[in-house]
C-alpha cells in the first residue's frame, strides 16, 4: 500500500500550521495542497478531488463548521478531520456529529496524526470499494436476463418494477421452464433489498424431515447425521429475499410452519430453544393449480391468501411466439461467448423450425437447443437446421389426430410454402379462394 | 567538491560527530565535513512549550551556505516541535539542501530507562539519513527496515535498518 494518488487538503488561516502539515504530508508521499480560508478551499475542492481535508475549526469568515457542511454536500464521501484548540473541543465533538471523521487538537502528537491518517485513508479507500461494489451489484442485478418484446413479456417487466419496490410477497404462476425463477431475481435486483442475498429453495426437493431442517436449520444433535450446527435458509435470506420454488409440492405441515414463519418472521431451528428473527421478502412460484388444490384441502387456504397478495402469471412460450427469434438469438449470442465459437447467426430455415416449434419446455429447451446446437454447428458460421437435434425435429408441431387438426396443419403448410399468396394456395388446396378465407378465420392462422 | 556539512547547534558530543561524518560518506559516498555556524536561538524558543521552532532553526541553518556545500544536516540536543505537532526527531526539506535533527528524544534517559551511548549512536544515524534522504527528493518508505519508514515514536526508530530499501537506493543512486 502507498500514499500516493491520496489527496490531502489542509485548510488553516495559521500559516506555520499549513505549512508544517503540508510538508508532513509531502514527506509521507501524499498530495497535498493548502488554503488559507474557507473560500479558497471550496474553490480547490471543485478544481481537484480530495480525499482527506483537515479543517480549523476557528477561521475569519467561514469557520470550519459550516465549511464542512459545504464539502458535504459537494461530496458526502470525503473524510474531514477537524483540527482545533482545546477551548473549540466541545464544538468538535459537535462536527462529528454532522459527519466529521474525528478531530486533533493542537499540537499533536505525530503518532496519533499518523495513525488517524492511515485509519481515515483505509475507511476511504473502503467506502470506495463499496461505492463499487454496490454499483457492480446494480449492473448485475440490473441485467436484463428477460427477453422479450412481446405485449406480454412487456407487461411482466412492468408489474416486476412495480412490485419490486414494495415488500409484497409475490406469487409467480407459470409452467415449467418459463422462467420464474428469473423474474423472482429481477423482483429482488430492482428492490430495496437487492444488497442483501435472494435464497432459493426448491421445495419439491426435498423429502419432509430434510425440507424443515433446509429452512429452519438445525442444532448439532438435533437428529441421526446432524454432526454440526447448520443455519437454515430462512437466516441465510434475512434482510434479502427468500425464492420458494415449487410451492405447491410442499407437505401439509410445512404449510403449516411456513405460515407461522410469514406470519411472525420468527421460527426456532430443530433442536434449539431459541427463537430466531428474521427479516425477508417472500416470492414463491408454482406450475400447479393452487386453487384447485385448496378447493381439494391439499392446500391451507390462509397459506394460498398469504402468498398471493401479487400475482405474475408467465405465458408459456408457445403464446408468445413473437419472442421466439429474439430469445433465441440472445442464447445464441451467450453460449457462443461462453464456448468461444464464432458462431453469429441462426439460417432462415433453423429459425422457421424454431418459431414453429410448440416448446413444451419453455424457454429451457430453447436454451438446451441452442446449447446444444453450438455443439455440433463444428466449423460454421451460422445453425442451419440439420444442426437442431432429431428429437426436436420430429416433436415440430406434431399435429392432433383429428381431421380438424389435420386440416388446420395442412392448410397452415400450403400457405406458408406460397408465402400467404391466397390464389396460389387455394389453387394447391383446390378450393376457392373465398372458401380458404373462411378456413383462415376459422382456425385462426397468422402468418 | 561538494559537501555534506554537518553543523552542530549547540553543544555535543565530537565523538558523535566524527561518527556521522564517517558513517555519511559510507552512506551517500559524498565527502562530508564538521562546519560551526553561530546560531541565535532565541527567536526560537517558545518558552510555553520549553521547546524549540524546527522550522525556525532550519531556515537559519541554511542561511550563507558555503557554495561548495552540497546537503546541511544540522544536528541538536534541543528538544524540536512544529506549531502543529508536539515534538519532532527532526525535520527536512524535501527536495531542499537542509536537514535538522534532535538527539533529544533518542536518549534512553528522556524515557526514564538506562542511557545506552551505542543504541544513541544508532539511533542519531538512522535518523540523519532519514532526513538527508528527504533532501535527496525521497519520501516516507513502506519497507518495514528501510531507513526512510516514517517513526513517531522511538521504538520505530529502533525496528527499522540503516539501509536504504531497494527502491528508495536507486531513487538516491539517480539522483
Amino acid at each position: 500500500m502507498n500514499n500516493q494518488g491520496v489527496g490531502i487538503l489542509v485548510v488553516d488561516d495559521e500559516f506555520s500550521v499549513r505549512d508544517s502539515l503540508y510538508n508532513w504530508f509531502k514527506t509521507e508521499g501524499y498530495r497535498t495542497d493548502t488554503a488559507e480560508n474557507g473560500m479558497e478551499a471550496l474553490k480547490k475542492l471543485q478544481e481537484n478531488p480530495w480525499d482527506i481535508v483537515l479543517l480549523d475549526i476557528k477561521m475569519p469568515g467561514m469557520d470550519g463548521v459550516e465549511l464542512q457542511r459545504h464539502i458535504k454536500k459537494i461530496d458526502n464521501t470525503i473524510v474531514v478531520i477537524m483540527i482545533t484548540a482545546y477551548a473549540t473541543v466541545d464544538t468538535a465533538v459537535e462536527t462529528m456529529k454532522e459527519g466529521a471523521y474525528d478531530y486533533l487538537s493542537k499540537p499533536v502528537d505525530p503518532d496519533k496524526l499518523s495513525i488517524l491518517i492511515r485509519n481515515a485513508v483505509s475507511q476511504r479507500r473502503l467506502m470506495a470499494e463499496n461505492i463499487q461494489l454496490r454499483q457492480k451489484v446494480e449492473e448485475l442485478s440490473l441485467q436484463d436476463e428477460i427477453v422479450g418484446e412481446s405485449p406480454q413479456i412487456k407487461k411482466i417487466l412492468e408489474m416486476v418494477d412495480t412490485v419490486a419496490k414494495t415488500d409484497a410477497t409475490v406469487l409467480i404462476r407459470g409452467e415449467s421452464g418459463t422462467g420464474k425463477e428469473l423474474v423472482a431475481q429481477a423482483i429482488h435486483g430492482k428492490s430495496n433489498r437487492r444488497y442483501f442475498p435472494i435464497i432459493s429453495i426448491n421445495c419439491g426437493a426435498f423429502p419432509e424431515g430434510l425440507l424443515e431442517s433446509e429452512l429452519f436449520g438445525h442444532e448439532k444433535g438435533a437428529f441421526t447425521g446432524a454432526q454440526y450446527k447448520r443455519k437454515g435458509k430462512l437466516e441465510m435470506a434475512n434482510g434479502g429475499t427468500i425464492f420458494f420454488d415449487e410451492i405447491g409440492n410442499i407437505t401439509t405441515k410445512m404449510q403449516m410452519d411456513l405460515l407461522r414463519v410469514i406470519e411472525a418472521k420468527q421460527f426456532t431451528p430443530l433442536g434449539s430453544n431459541k427463537v430466531v428473527n428474521v427479516d425477508f421478502r417472500i416470492v414463491a412460484a408454482t406450475n400447479s393449480d393452487l386453487e384447485k388444490k385448496v378447493s381439494e384441502q391439499d392446500f391451507r387456504e390462509d397459506l394460498y391468501y398469504r402468498l398471493n397478495v401479487f400475482s405474475i402469471q408467465i405465458p408459456p412460450l408457445r403464446e408468445r411466439t413473437a419472442d421466439i427469434a429474439l430469445i433465441a438469438r440472445h442464447f445464441l449470442e451467450k453460449y457462443a461467448r461462453s464456448m468461444n465459437k464464432a458462431v453469429t447467426d441462426i439460417s432462415p430455415e433453423a429459425m422457421k423450425m424454431l418459431t414453429e416449434y410448440n416448446w413444451p419446455g419453455n424457454i429451457r429447451e430453447l436454451r438446451n437447443t441452442i446449447e446444444r446446437a453450438l455443439v455440433v454447428v463444428g466449423k460454421k458460421n451460422r445453425i442451419e437446421s440439420e444442426d437442431l437435434n432429431l428429437l426436436f425435429l420430429s416433436r415440430a408441431n406434431p399435429p392432433g389426430n383429428s381431421l380438424e387438426e389435420m386440416e388446420k396443419a395442412h392448410i397452415q403448410r400450403i400457405l406458408e410454402q406460397s408465402d400467404w399468396n391466397i390464389s396460389r394456395s387455394a389453387e394447391t388446396l383446390k378450393i376457392d379462394r373465398v372458401t380458404l378465407y373462411n378456413k383462415i378465420k376459422k382456425y385462426g392462422l397468422q402468418r | 567538491m561538494s559537501y555534506i556539512d554537518i553543523v552542530p547547534i549547540g553543544e555535543l558530543d565530537e565523538t558523535l560527530l566524527l561518527f556521522l561524518r564517517q558513517s555519511i560518506f559510507q552512506t551517500f559516498k559524498i565527502q562530508s565535513r564538521v562546519r560551526h555556524c553561530r546560531f541565535d536561538l532565541s527567536p526560537v524558543y517558545d518558552p510555553v512549550r520549553n521547546q524549540y521552532n524546527s522550522s525556525g532553526l532550519l531556515l537559519q541553518l541554511i542561511s550563507d551556505t558555503p557554495p561548495e556545500t552540497l546537503k546541511i544536516l544540522g544536528v541538536t540536543e534541543l528538544d524540536l516541535f512544529i506549531p502543529i505537532f508536539t515534538f519532532l526527531f527532526g525535520e527536512a526539506q524535501l527536495n531542499g539542501i537542509g536537514a535538522l535533527v534532535s538527539t533529544h528524544r533518542l536518549h534512553n534517559q528522556f524515557y526514564g530507562i538506562p542511557e545506552n551511548k551505542e543504541l544513541l549512536k544508532n539511533r542519531l544515524l538512522k535518523e540523519s539519513i532519514h532526513e538527508l534522504g528527504h533532501t535527496f527528493g525521497l519520501i516516507h518508505c513502506f519497507a518495514l527496515k528501510c531507513v526512510m519508514k516514517s517513526s513517531t515514536y522511538v521504538e520505530e526508530i529502533d525496528q527499522k535498518s540503516i539501509n536504504f530499501c531497494r527502491v528508495c537506493e536507486q531513487k538516491i543512486i539517480h539522483w
